[in-house]
Formats: structure tokens, sequence, C-alpha cells
């Protein structure tokens, strides 16, 4: 990591430890949630050039099989966790394998495909509660901390947070992640300097996968249900729309798109109603339209220009 | 005399429904030379160069490097063997810094491309080598530079030093002073004199000029069949080449100097 990015992540770590004294502590554990969503979602659109128009299904693959592990298998809480973050790795090597040999909207197209063929297994399969959602999922305990307790629970969703954006800015700042950043830049430049390009576009799509999972497993923690709305084709636009308004390969952008979105969702959603996806179609059309590089590629680019202006 | 042929094609065809865009070339590449392909537009050279690569499949016949059959294997493959080429269009990666593109070749070398758990530092140790490829092609003042905010000529003298980085023995290059001013061309056209040594480079080249001046072999491509072939002053005499080559290409042909 650049200094300057260790330094926010730092502030931003400490303003996290800080927020349950301020902030209903689901909220801020929902926003991180979406937040590691978007940041995985990020790693395989803004840094490898993939659109991936099926990641919630990695959400909602996570959440049930964790979901099921904690609930009907009793498992400890850490190894639910674990289970959820390898299927939905699993899936990834599946989907990735399958749509890797595609490129562009194909590519988008066959990920949207794949993941509603496994929504509609969810949908049908006994084990999902369908519609219902699988409820009662216990929390359990870590080091004989009862994660019932929501601030408990709080700082265990900061540290996997804190580990997986770790993780991200690692891999980006990696010999892979250079090669990632090649492939995204100049494919054919790649395959001829030697490069298996499909190989690492799978990697990239594995850990993709699994860190989205890992997400969707901690979020059906937090909120004790795994549902059907997270593998659901609206929940993968969502994810876009985060990581677009956000500002796409940057560091920052998705996490600051999930708390722009998920904060606007859970302030308007008793307020106006089905409203809110009018507004949220309206915020889309707008960033596309006015701002392209996203809230912090633009502040970024505006931080730039004035720093030149001084010279 | 087998041994001395780094890349032999027999009867290469490419047929793209219906249209035959590589009709049945024998290409014999000698080890050491430069060799050029011209032809007409549309005479098949860049169709050639893909299949070289592979990065089109044939639709017949087999090419062999150093006398193993390649037909069958895969671009990055082929790469790895020692063919390595570069694109009509400047072949760099935009957004990286003129060090990072450089680097990007080297690191292959490494074998830790699939390590994303390692910091990019870990590949510092490779800048080095990375400044002497950039000195080669006098670019060393540019290297902290996005290369996107370069011009064009220093663009192509990149994608030169980063293929140089895989140490290929066979260079492809497709165009490489197209759409380059006076000075430029001179520049590259003593680039690619300079990094011949000790490789064989055969390149696609619409400037007579370059083609006069550093090849040693020139082979002439016509719809998708091989015209002639030999030293230039052969071919640029060969009747059929002439006709081939209407209207100014012809003074072109016979008075190189000329520009």
């Amino acid at each position: 990591m650049s200094r300057r990015v260790t330094i926010a992540y730092l502030v931003g770590l400490v303003l996290l430890l800080l927020a349950p004294t301020l902030i209903y502590p689901i909220l801020v554990m929902k926003v991180l949630c979406f937040a590691l969503f978007a940041c995985a979602f990020n790693l395989l659109l803004g840094y490898t050039g993939l659109l991936s128009f099926g990641h919630a299904v990695f959400l909602g693959t996570a959440g049930y099989v964790t979901g099921h592990a904690l609930k009907v298998w009793e498992l400890p809480t850490l190894v639910g966790l674990l289970a959820g973050t390898v299927a939905a790795a699993a899936l990834g090597w599946v989907i990735g394998s399958l749509a890797i040999r595609r490129q562009g909207i194909y590519f988008a197209m066959v990920t949207l495909a794949l993941a509603q063929m496994v929504f509609f297994f969810f949908l049908q399969a006994p084990f999902t509660g369908g519609e219902d959602g699988l409820q009662g999922v216990p929390r359990g305990t870590l080091f004989g901390l009862d994660l019932a307790n929501d601030i408990n629970l709080y700082y265990l969703v900061v540290a996997i947070f804190a580990a997986s954006f770790w993780l991200i800015q690692r891999t980006i700042h990696s010999p892979f992640g250079q090669i990632l950043k090649a492939i995204r830049e100049n494919e054919p430049r790649a395959i001829s300097l030697g490069y298996d390009v499909a190989k690492y576009k799978l990697l990239a799509f594995v850990l993709s996968a699994g860190l989205a999972g890992l997400a969707g497993a901690t979020k059906t923690l937090v909120f004790k249900f795994a549902t059907l709305t997270d593998a659901h084709w609206h929940t993968s636009g969502e994810v876009v729309l985060m990581t677009l308004l956000g500002g796409m390969g940057t560091v920052f952008g998705p996490l600051v798109g999930a708390t722009i979105i998920v904060t606007l969702q859970n302030e308007l959603a008793d307020k106006v109603g089905s409203l809110v996806t009018v507004i949220m179609g309206a915020i889309f059309v707008i960033c596309v339209l006015a701002f392209r590089r996203g809230i912090v590629g633009e502040s970024l680019a505006l931080y730039k220009r004035m720093i030149g202006q001084k010279i | 005399m087998a041994e001395d042929c780094i890349l032999e094609t027999t009867g290469l065809v490419k047929e793209f429904r219906g249209f035959v865009a590589v009709n049945g070339v024998d290409l014999k590449v000698r080890r050491g030379h430069i060799h050029a392909l011209i032809g007409p537009n549309g005479a098949g050279k860049t169709t050639c160069f893909n299949l070289l690569t592979k990065f089109l499949e044939p639709t017949r016949g087999d090419i062999c490097f150093n006398g193993i059959d390649i037909t069958r294997e895969a671009p990055e493959k082929i790469a790895r063997r020692g063919i390595v080429r570069s694109f009509q269009i400047s072949a760099v990666f935009p957004h990286l810094t003129v060090l990072e593109n450089v680097r990007i070749a080297l690191q292959r070398k490494l074998g830790t491309s699939f390590h994303f758990w390692k910091s990019d530092r870990s590949l510092d140790l490779l800048n080095d080598r990375a400044m002497e490829l950039l000195t080669s092609v006098d670019l060393q003042d540019c290297a902290d530079m996005v290369t996107v905010e370069m011009p064009y000529g220093r663009k192509r003298a990149l994608e030169i030093a980063t293929t140089l980085a895989l140490d290929p023995e066979l260079m492809l290059l497709d165009e490489p002073t197209q759409g380059m001013g006076h000075e430029d061309v001179d520049r590259v056209m003593q680039l690619i004199k300079k990094v011949s040594a000790n490789r064989t480079i055969l390149m696609v080249e619409h400037n007579m000029k370059v083609v006069a001046g550093i090849s040693d072999t020139l082979t002439v491509l016509a719809r998708g069949s091989v015209l002639a072939e030999g030293p230039y002053a052969e071919v640029a005499a060969n009747p059929l080449v002439i006709e081939a080559y209407m209207g100014t290409e012809v003074d072109e042909l016979a008075s190189p100097a000329g520009h």
C-alpha cells in the first residue's frame, strides 16, 4: 500500500472502532458487508477489467451455506464463516472457468445466466426455505464471547472487513496484481509476452468470489438469516452501482459507494417505499452521465489538477 | 542447411468463410537475418503474423520453429519458445508507468506472477535490468512517466524495449515505423539494426527506405501468396513485383534513397 492509502486505512479503522458509540452497529455492519462485497467486485471490474453480472450469487451461496452450517450442523461460528467462503470460491471456480472463455458483454451474460440458474436452484431447494429464507441462524460464540451481543459481533465484523480489505489491497499491489492490470490494459500484448491470461483471470475470479462469499457469510451472521434477495440479480446490479458510484478501480471507491447506497436505502425505505428503486436508478443515470470516474475517482482527479496548478 | 532456418512454413493457408487471406505460403526465415515482409494492402502480411504467433489458427499447413512443429501450440506458449511479436497499433500498457511496462515482461521469469500475497516491492530487483533496457532505446528519462502521456514514437520504442526484455530468438515487428515522422523512422531503423545482433527479425514494413536500408532478405506477398523472395536489389528489379506495386510505389521501389 502507498503511504497515503495506509494512513487513510488506519484513520478509517479508528473511526470504525469508535462508530458504535454514535451509530446503530447493525447498520454499520450491513454497510461493511456490502462494502466488502463491492471491494471484491472491484477487484474484478476495476483491476482486471472483467464485468461479472452475477456476483450476487456468491454473496447468496455463502449466506445459505454459512446459515446451514451454523443452524443445522451446529458448527462453530468461524468454521461456518469459512464454509460459506470456501463454497463461494468453489462456485466461483466453476462459473469462472466457463465464463472466462468469452469476453466483454458475452462474459457478463454468461455470468448472469449461470447466476440465475443457481438462483432458481435456491428458490426450489428445500434447505433454503424458499421465499421465506433460512431463518433463526445462531451467531454462536467466539473465544468465549457471546456474539448474540451486537457489540461483540461488531468487532468481529470490523476485523473481518479490515483483514479482507488489506488482502484486496495486497493483491492489487502484488506481482499477480501487476499481471491483472496488464491484462486489463492490453490483453493481446499480455499473451504475446507469454502469459496464459485465462489462468490469471480465473484466479482473480475465484479470489473475488471467495471474498464476496465472506461478505455474504458475515451478513448472515449479522441478520441471523439468509435470504433469496442476496442471490437475486437485483443485488448483482446494486454492486455494479456501488462500485461505479464510488469509483471503479480506486481503492476506497467501492467502500464509499456501498456506504451511500446502503445508508440511502436504509433511510428512505420507510419514507418513500418503492420509490427507492426510482431514486437508485436516477443516481445511476447521473453517475454515468456526469461523473464517470465516480465520487472517489473524480475527487482524486480534482485533487491532482489542483496540485498541478500550484506547481 | 536446415539448421540455418529458424522459422519455416510449408503450405500455410488461412481461409475466412470462403475468402483466402493466406494461400499456400512457404516462408523460410534464416537465422540472424532481418527479413522483411512487404506487399500491397490486403496481401495477407498481418494475417501471416497472426498465424505465426498463433493469434489465428491456420486452416492448413505447418509452422516449424528451430525444427519443432509449433502449428498447434497456444500463443503464450509460442512466446515462451522465443517468438515475440509486436503489433501494428502500438502495444503498450497505457496506464502503467514506462518502467512497469518493461517489468511486466521481465517478471514472468521470477515465477511469482501468481503470488497475490506478496508485495510488488519484490519486483524492484528487476528495476536495474528494466532501466538497462530503457536506456538501450533511449527512454531512461521517462521511466516514471505514465505511458499514455508519451508521444507515439516513444511508445513504439518502449514496445521494442518490452519485447527485448524477453530476449527473443525471433522478433516479429508489425510495421514498426508506421505513422512516424522522418526523425523517428531513422531512430527506430537504427534501433532495429542494433537489436538484430544475435537474433532474427521478421518485420512487416511499408517504408521502402527502411526495407532497403536494413533488411537482408525480402519476401513480397500479393493476394495471399509469395510473389518474389530474395535480396532487395533482386526483388526490386522483378517485373512481377513492379506490376503489383502500381503508381508511386514503383518509384519508391526503384529509388529507395529518394526520401
